[in-house]
C-alpha cells in the first residue's frame, strides 16, 4: 500500500515537473497542415520512427488558422566546427527542412529530417542536390537530450526506484508487499529460466545483474513504446547496438581459454580446416551474433510501430471509400489487435534479447571436456553444449 | 542501407553507452546485488525449513512405529497372562473339586462307620432292652401262669438265641 502510495507521489511529482513546459506550446514558423493524403502517413510514420529533438505531445489548427505544437523543447547539444554547442530546440521552431538557421556559438545549424547539420563556413542557407542531401552543410556530432535520451532517463530513474525499493524491502521482511511482489517473480523469472539455464549454476551468478539490467530496460522502454507518447527507444540502431555491443564485450571479455580455442584453433578438426573454421567462428562471434542481438530488436520494434500507425492511418486514407465511421471502425479493430500483439512482441523482444545474450555468455564460460563420449562407431556424441551451438 | 546508416545517430549511441553503463552500476549495486542476496538466502532458509520438516515427520514416523510395536508387544503380554489366568483358574478349580470330593468321601466313609458302629451298639443295646423288656413281660405273664420260673426262662433264653441267628 505504502508502495503505490510513493508510485502515485512520483506519479504527481512528475506531472507538476510536466505542467509548465506544456505552455511551451511553440506556433511553428509555417503551417505544415494536417495529415490526409498517403504520402503525408507514410512521411509522418517515418518522421515518428526516428529520434526527435523535441517531446511534442499533440498539434492543432488554431483558430486563426496557424498550426500550434504542444509539448516541450529538449536541449540540444552538439559538438561543431567550434566546439561544444547548446541550446533549446524550440530555436527551430518545428523546422524540420533546414530552413531555420539557428547561430549560435559562431556556427550556423539546421535541422533536417531530425538530423542536426552545421551549415560550412560564409554559407547562409543550405542548398540540396537532386536526391535531397545537403551539399553545402556537414553533419555534427550530436549529443543532444533527445526524445530517446528522455525515455532512456525516464525509464533508468524508473528502474532504479523501482527495484531499490524492493531491495529496501528484505532489509525488514523476507516477503515483498505491494508492487515489489509484482516485481520479484520477474527477477525470479529472468535469474531461474533466463540466466540460470544458459550459463550454468557455476557462473551465472556474476552475469545475472547485467541480464537483469538488460531485460527490463528492454522490456519497459518496448512498453513505453506503445503509449501515446510515442517513444521509440528501442526502435533506435543506435540504441540496440549499443547493447549488442555491451553483450559482445560481456562474452568476449570472459571467455574462457576453451571458448578461444574452439574459435582459432578447433580442435577435433584436420588441420587444413581449421584456419577456414577460425574465420567464419570470428566472424560469428564478432559479426553475426552481435548483428542478429540489434538488428532483431530494432527491426522488430520498428516494424510494430510501422505497423500500428499504418492501421491508425486507415482512417484518413480509407474514409472515401468507407466512409467517416467504416474507416474509423476497421481502423480501431485492426489497430487494437495489432497493439496487443505488439504486448506481447515488447516482452518476447526483452526475452530474446536477454535470452540470446544470456546464451552467448554461457557458450564462453561453459567448460568443455575434452574426453567427449564415444559412440561404438568412434564418432563424437555431441553434448548439450555443442547441440545448442549449432541452433545459433 | 544508406538510409539506415543515415539513422544512426553515434551521439546517440555515445549517450545511450554512458546511461546504460552507469544504470548497470547503479541497479547491480543498489538493487540487483541486495535483491538476489536476500532470494537466496530466503530460498535457502525455505529450502532448510522443508528438510527439517521432513526429517521430524520421518522421526515421526519412527516413533509411531515405535509405539505400535510396544502396543502389539503389550497386547501379546496382556493375552498369555489371561491365558495363563485361565488356566491357573480351571486348575484351582479343578484341585478344589478334587478335594472336596476327597473330604466329601473321607466325611460320608467315617459317618458311614459310625453309623454302623452306632447301629451295632444300638442293636446291641436294643437288644438288651428288648431281652429286659421281654424278661419282664414274660415274667409278669409267667409268674401268673407259672411257677417254675426257672424253667421260664430258661425258655426265653433259648428262644432270643434262636432270634439272634435270624
Amino acid at each position: 500500500m505504502k508502495i503505490f502510495q510513493q508510485s502515485f507521489k512520483f506519479l504527481v511529482i512528475v506531472c507538476v515537473l510536466l505542467l509548465p513546459t506544456v505552455s511551451f506550446a511553440n506556433s511553428s514558423s509555417e503551417g505544415d497542415g494536417q495529415i490526409s493524403t498517403k504520402k503525408e502517413v507514410e512521411d509522418y510514420i517515418l518522421h515518428h520512427i526516428q529520434d526527435s529533438h523535441d517531446f511534442s505531445l499533440f498539434s492543432y489548427t488554431s483558430d486563426s488558422g496557424e498550426r500550434k505544437h504542444v509539448g516541450f523543447p529538449l536541449p540540444v547539444i552538439v559538438w561543431g566546427s567550434n566546439g561544444l554547442t547548446t541550446f533549446m530546440s524550440s530555436a527551430f521552431h518545428h523546422n524540420d527542412d533546414g530552413s531555420v538557421v539557428v547561430e549560435k556559438n559562431g556556427s550556423k545549424f539546421v535541422k533536417i529530417h531530425s538530423k542536426i547539420y552545421e551549415l560550412d563556413a560564409g554559407e547562409t542557407t543550405v542548398n540540396y542536390d537532386e536526391d535531397l542531401h545537403a551539399t553545402n552543410a556537414h553533419k555534427v556530432l550530436d549529443f543532444s537530450i533527445t526524445k530517446s535520451v528522455v525515455g532512456v532517463l525516464f525509464i533508468g530513474l524508473l528502474m532504479i526506484f523501482w527495484f531499490s525499493s524492493l531491495a529496501k524491502q528484505y532489509k525488514k521482511k523476507a516477503i515483498p508487499t505491494g508492487f515489489g511482489r509484482v516485481l520479484e517473480p520477474l527477477v525470479i523469472y529472468v535469474r531461474d529460466e533466463i540466466a540460470r539455464p544458459n550459463i550454468g549454476d557455476k557462473h551465472y551468478r556474476k552475469f545475472t545483474g547485467y541480464l537483469l539490467t538488460v531485460f527490463f530496460f528492454i522490456w519497459i522502454l518496448n512498453l513505453l513504446g506503445l503509449t501515446p507518447f510515442g517513444f521509440n527507444v528501442t526502435g533506435q540502431l543506435a540504441v540496440t547496438a549499443c547493447l549488442a555491443i555491451f553483450t559482445l564485450i560481456i562474452y568476449t571479455a570472459s571467455g574462457t581459454k576453451d571458448y578461444w580455442m574452439h574459435m582459432l584453433w578447433m580442435p577435433d578438426a584436420p588441420w587444413w580446416i581449421r584456419p577456414v573454421l577460425a574465420v567464419i567462428e570470428l566472424a560469428g562471434a564478432f559479426i553475426i551474433k552481435p548483428f542478429s542481438l540489434l538488428v532483431r530488436l530494432f527491426a522488430n520494434i520498428s516494424a510494430g510501430h510501422i505497423v500500428v500507425m499504418s492501421l491508425i492511418a486507415i482512417m484518413f486514407t480509407l474514409k472515401d471509400t468507407l466512409g467517416v465511421a467504416g474507416a474509423t471502425g476497421l481502423s480501431f479493430i485492426l489497430s487494437f489487435f495489432i497493439t496487443l500483439i505488439e504486448v506481447l512482441v515488447a516482452f518476447l523482444q526483452a526475452y530474446i534479447f536477454t535470452m540470446l545474450s544470456a546464451l552467448f555468455i554461457g557458450m564462453a564460460v561453459a567448460e568443455h571436456d575434452h574426453d567427449h563420449a564415444h559412440d561404438e562407431h568412434g564418432q563424437e556424441i555431441p553434448d548439450a553444449e555443442d547441440v545448442r551451438g549449432d541452433f545459433i | 542501407m544508406e538510409k539506415l546508416l543515415n539513422d544512426f545517430s553515434p551521439g546517440l549511441f555515445v549517450v545511450q553507452t554512458l546511461l546504460l553503463l552507469l544504470l548497470i552500476f547503479i541497479m547491480v549495486k543498489f538493487a540487483w546485488k541486495p535483491i538476489l542476496n536476500s532470494l537466496n538466502e530466503r530460498e535457502e532458509g525455505i529450502q532448510g525449513a522443508l528438510d527439517a520438516a521432513e526429517k521430524a515427520k520421518r522421526e515421526m514416523e519412527n516413533l509411531q512405529a515405535d509405539n505400535q510395536k510396544l502396543l502389539q508387544e503389550a497386547r501379546l503380554e496382556r493375552e498369555t497372562m489371561l491365558k495363563e489366568a485361565r488356566e491357573i483358574k480351571s486348575q484351582m478349580i479343578a484341585d478344589a473339586e478334587e478335594e472336596a470330593k476327597n473330604q466329601a468321601n473321607s466325611i460320608i466313609e467315617k459317618a458311614q462307620l459310625a453309623i454302623e458302629s452306632e447301629k451295632k451298639s444300638a442293636m446291641a443295646e436294643l437288644k438288651n432292652h428288648v431281652a429286659g423288656l421281654s424278661i419282664d413281660i414274660a415274667e409278669k405273664v409267667v409268674r401268673q401262669e407259672l411257677s417254675n420260673k426257672d424253667k421260664q426262662l430258661e425258655l426265653v433264653e433259648s428262644m432270643l438265641n434262636e432270634a439272634k441267628l435270624n
